[in-house]
Formats: structure tokens, C-alpha cells, sequence
């Protein structure tokens, strides 16, 4: 019997649809279709400069829009050649590791929820909602920021955002243990996801699958340490490795990796602080980054340079480049090729959720249906980044 | 459009004033029926079950729970403990279209899902509700190109747009607020007519 689950389906984590081919109770064979939410944003971005492209990769994973931002300035950067101050990079890990925070909190409370235990998201959302205020004192909006910017950031912190920020650090790690005295040792969750959705080390790594569904399988990889950017080398952090590549041990390794986060960010506000809480946000390459604006007023270089990257965009050099980060859900790459115009030749975006939601049908095979609700909620897959 | 009709489609014997006569005094009897008057309320049919009608379906909207993109996290932030939509009492979320009265589309509407949507619409139960949630769904917003649908309009009446990339969650109470007072200016009475019969009279 084939039956189809989505897209419109309470616990698919948006427009995912999957086709089960089933005998009796078990899956025979399983597999997602895709597509649903296909936007064209890669193609889109061909015909916006740089800078107007920054917006849309919020709307890819729009659980987490500052590492979205991060690593699409990334890899502009890099085909620039230029690399942003030592306290702007900072304020970036800051901000990347409390989006990451706030990814795992959504992650644990619909995932919670799917496999149906409620309470969670009130704890989880609770927390989100802090972060999303963070945003809000520092960007603007509470879910798509587009802070970050090609050579720097749109804007300096505001004043009171890291006495903010530390405060939420600083609470953070009760809350995590609240969220684990609901979960960790519950009977029902250890009975729903211990032993399913099994992932082999061997399986995750052909399969490309990266980030904590990789990790959860004993795969001990990271970007931040693999190949560290935006100064992640000089942090002192631990990665968390699972051992059976279940459900549970995902679920495990995301726990632990918010209590990594915590510890970063706290790092990260002192590095901020040492470097001075306010000051320069940008790096001074004319041709590329928009001048101050103190400096528009009064110099006529800098107003011209300010009226030919508004008006124009940036020259970038003819060339290529891929850059990745960790995102929350594994490894966000931006591959961009450049033919000297304002404009991107070519966006690729290796999008961690896509190749991990390839791993399913190897995950639900020979299980029940209700293990599959478990398996689609322990990879953390987000449909617009899957779609783009 | 104002509605020029008696907020209270009733009205008690007690505020009808009395003719003045010698005040005799009452009996038990009297007093008793006077009681029971008292508590008797007046009105013609059609329009108190209206009311009724409209009271119910206002103060108790179930929505789809019916996600698309980056809106429908905070379509969750709503019914999170911050926002808390069951102030208004629409906090039901229904996987089901079958259960549900009022669809919000929370995100971009795809060419591919466009058939989706309109399936799901027609699988709600009479009277049912659209909210477009977001710049996507009400006009195609930042993403004017081959894959999105511009306004989720072309295919389901919608009642209420809500502004925002994505709108707050305030914006979306406010939307669903205005729904409420939307439904309260209803003609439930009526019965069930085409929407395009009442569009022509102006009343929905």
C-alpha cells in the first residue's frame, strides 16, 4: 500500500511531502518529494547586487537568519579578498551562536511536539522569544535581520546590547537544564527515539550528512574547528559527539552543543568588550563598503563613493569562491562566481538541510510510520532552505 | 461600511416605560410573574440567532494549523507564551482542514503548492475565513519571479491581509481581531448564501 504524508501535515515541518510505500505497518520504501516551496532564489539573486541579495538568504532558514547572513558574506568576502576587523568578527560568533541557540530551541519544541509531548515548546519558545528581542535591539526585526553586511555590518550595536546579551547568556544554562529534566530521562521520549531513525557513521559520511545529525552518529566534524572562520580558532569550546546515531543522541549532542554556544557567546562579549563596545563596524575599502557617513558630509571622495555603490553596487574581481560555515543544521555553504559585474553570475547554495533530508529513506526503512514523524524531526530540516 | 442596525437585537419588558396608574399593592402571585418577566428577553427570531451565530463564530475560531515558510514561525509565536492567541480564543490549531474555520496562509504560495491550497480551502466546512499572513502571500512580496505565486488572492477569497516580511506577532492578533469584528457584522440569518450575492449587496 502507498500512502502520502503532506504536504500538508501537522508535524512535516512545513511543505515536506513524503511518499510511503508501505507493508502492513512497515516501511518498505520511503520518499520525499520536494519542491513545494521552491522559490527561485538562487536564480533571483543573479539579477540583485550583492547587497540586495543579503534579505533573501534570511528567507532560506529563517530559524536561524544570522548564520544565513554570515555565510553569504562570507563568501562575498572572500571573493573581495577583504576580512572585517577583529571586533566585527566578534559581534558575528556572538550573534551566530545565539541563532544557533535559538535554532536547537525551536528544533526541541516542535520536534517535542510531533512526537507528542507539549510542554516543551512553552519552555523553548520562551527562550526563542528573548533571542528574537536581541534581533530586534540590534537589527530591527525580530526575524529576518539581514545585519550582517559584505565587509562588515549594516550598523554599530546599540547601546545596553551586550549588558543584554550577557544577561541572556547567563540564565541560558538553567534553562537548558529545565528543558533536560523534561526530556533527558523521560520514559516515552526515551521509548520514541532511542534505537530509531538509525544513522551509521559509514551511511552519514557517504551521504554528505553534516552538522549535528553527522555528529549525533560519532562523526566527531565541525567547520568551526575543521576550518575555522571568523576567528573561531581562538575560541575555547568543546564539539559534542554522540555514540549511537539515533534519535536520541542527535537530540543529545544539540543539548550539549547550546551549552557550547553559551560558552562562545560568553567569550565572545568579553572579546567585544576588550576591543571596545563601540567602534568601527566596517572595513574602510571604499570600493566595496560604503563610507561613514560623517565622512559623505564632508569629503567628496567619499560621496562618490557612497553614490557608486548605492547606485551601482560593487566591482568585485573576476573569480570564484565557496565559503561554509556551521550553521545550526550543518554545513552552510555560499558558492558564488563573479564575472566583474555588480551582479553574481552564479549563487549556489549548498544548503545543509537538502542533503540531510537525503538520508531519510535510509533512516526509516524497515520501521513504522510513527518512526518516521521521529526521524523527520531528529534531522531538523527547514523547508525553505531545502526548496530554496 | 457602518452597520446601522441595533447592536442589541433585544430588548426587556423592565426598560419598556410603564403608563402611570395608583400604585396598588402587590401579591406574592404578582411579584412572582414579575420576576420571571424580568428575566425574559424579547426579540424576533432570525436576528437572536444571528447574533448568537455570530458571537460563537467570532469568540471561537479554529485555525489551520498550516504552515508555509518563514511566517509560519510566528503563526507558532502566536499561540507561544508570550503572544498567547487564546486571549482571543483561537488557539485551536487543527491539522485537519475538516475541523478547521479559518486558513492563514502563512508564507510564499509556489506555482506547485498553489493546487494545495486551493484543495485544502475547499475541504473547509462553511463559513470559513482566510487571513493572508505576510507580504508573500498578499502580493508576492521580495519574490517577483517564475516560482511564486503574486498574492494568494488569485486563488482563495481572502478577508484579511496582514503587512509585514514577517508581520509581528501583534500585527497577526490585530489581523485576527479584525476578522472577529468582520464576522460580528455577518448575516449568519441570512443562511448560507454565494459570497458573490453578498459582495453585490455590500454586506460582506
Amino acid at each position: 500500500m502507498t500512502i502520502n504524508m503532506g504536504p500538508q501535515h501537522p508535524s512535516t515541518h512545513g511543505v515536506l511531502r513524503v511518499a510511503l510505500e508501505l507493508d502492513g505497518e512497515t516501511i518498505v520504501a520511503c520518499k520525499p518529494i520536494i519542491g513545494y516551496l521552491h522559490t527561485g532564489m538562487e536564480k533571483q539573486a543573479e539579477y540583485k547586487t550583492y547587497t540586495q541579495s543579503i534579505p533573501q538568504t534570511d528567507r532560506m532558514d529563517y530559524i536561524s537568519p544570522m548564520s544565513n547572513n554570515l555565510a553569504f558574506c562570507l563568501a562575498a568576502e572572500k571573493i573581495l579578498g577583504v576580512e572585517p576587523p577583529a571586533r566585527v568578527q566578534a559581534i558575528r560568533v556572538l550573534l551566530a551562536e545565539l541563532t544557533r541557540i535559538s535554532s536547537h530551541a525551536v528544533w526541541m519544541g516542535t520536534h517535542a511536539i510531533d512526537i507528542g509531548a507539549l510542554t516543551v515548546f512553552w519552555y523553548t519558545f520562551r527562550e526563542r522569544e528573548k533571542v528574537l528581542s536581541i534581533y530586534d535591539h540590534v537589527a530591527g526585526a525580530r526575524m529576518t535581520s539581514s545585519y550582517f553586511r559584505v565587509g562588515g555590518l549594516s550598523r554599530d550595536i546599540p547601546e545596553g546590547f551586550l549588558d543584554r546579551c550577557e544577561k541572556f547568556v547567563d540564565e541560558m544554562p538553567a534553562h537548558i537544564d529545565e528543558y533536560e529534566s523534561l526530556l533527558t530521562k523521560n520514559p516515552i521520549w526515551i521509548a520514541r527515539t532511542q534505537g530509531v531513525a538509525l544513522l551509521s557513521a559509514k551511511d552519514a559520511v557517504a551521504w554528505g550528512v553534516t552538522g549535528p545529525s553527522l555528529r549525533g552518529s560519532g562523526v566527531n566534524y565541525d567547520i568551526r574547528k575543521a576550518e575555522p572562520y571568523s576567528g573561531y580558532d581562538t575560541y575555547q569550546f568543546d564539539v559534542p559527539v554522540g555514540r549511537d546515531g539515533d534519535a536520541y543522541s542527535r537530540y543529545v549532542v544539540r543539548c550539549a552543543e547550546m551549552r557550547e554556544s553559551v560558552k562562545i557567546a560568553k567569550q565572545a562579549i568579553q572579546r567585544i568588550r576588550e576591543l571596545g563596545e563601540f567602534g568601527p563596524y566596517r572595513v574602510r575599502d571604499f570600493k566595496y563598503v560604503l563610507p561613514p557617513k560623517e565622512e559623505v558630509k564632508t569629503s567628496m571622495e567619499a560621496l562618490i563613493h557612497h553614490f557608486k555603490i548605492v547606485a551601482h553596487g560593487f566591482f568585485p574581481p573576476v573569480g570564484e569562491a565557496y565559503s561554509a560555515v556551521e550553521a545550526p543544521k550543518g554545513e552552510l555553504g555560499f558558492y558564488m562566481v563573479s564575472d566583474g559585474s555588480p551582479r553574481p553570475w552564479r549563487m549556489k547554495v549548498r544548503s545543509p538541510s537538502f542533503i540531510n533530508l537525503q538520508a531519510l529513506p535510509l533512516m526509516v526503512q524497515g520501521r513504522m510510520i510513527a518512526d518516521v514523524i521521529a526521524a523527520i524531526g531528529s534531522i531538523d530540516i527547514v523547508l525553505g532552505e531545502v526548496d530554496r | 461600511m457602518a452597520d446601522t442596525r441595533d447592536p442589541k437585537p433585544f430588548r426587556t419588558l423592565a426598560s419598556i416605560p410603564a403608563p402611570r396608574e395608583l400604585v396598588m399593592p402587590k401579591s406574592e402571585e404578582e411579584n412572582l410573574y414579575e420576576e420571571v418577566e424580568r428575566g425574559v428577553l424579547f426579540t424576533k427570531v432570525e436576528s437572536m440567532v444571528g447574533w448568537a451565530m455570530n458571537q460563537a463564530r467570532a469568540n471561537a475560531i479554529w485555525p489551520l494549523g498550516f504552515g508555509l515558510a518563514c511566517c509560519a514561525i510566528e503563526m507558532m509565536a502566536i499561540a507561544g507564551p508570550r503572544f498567547d492567541v487564546s486571549r482571543f480564543g483561537a488557539e485551536v490549531f487543527r491539522g485537519s482542514p475538516r475541523q478547521a474555520d479559518l486558513m492563514i496562509v502563512a508564507g510564499r504560495v509556489s506555482i506547485k503548492m498553489a493546487p494545495v491550497v486551493r484543495q485544502l480551502y475547499e475541504q473547509m466546512p462553511d463559513p470559513k475565513w482566510v487571513i493572508a499572513m505576510g507580504a508573500c502571500s498578499s502580493c508576492g512580496g521580495v519574490f517577483n519571479n517564475y516560482a511564486i505565486l503574486q498574492g494568494v488572492d488569485k486563488i482563495v477569497p481572502v478577508d484579511v491581509y496582514v503587512p509585514g516580511c514577517p508581520p509581528r506577532p501583534e500585527a497577526l492578533l490585530h489581523g485576527i481581531m479584525k476578522l472577529q469584528e468582520k464576522i460580528l457584522l455577518s448575516r449568519p440569518e441570512l443562511g448560507p448564501i454565494p459570497r458573490r450575492r453578498l459582495k453585490k449587496k455590500g454586506v460582506a
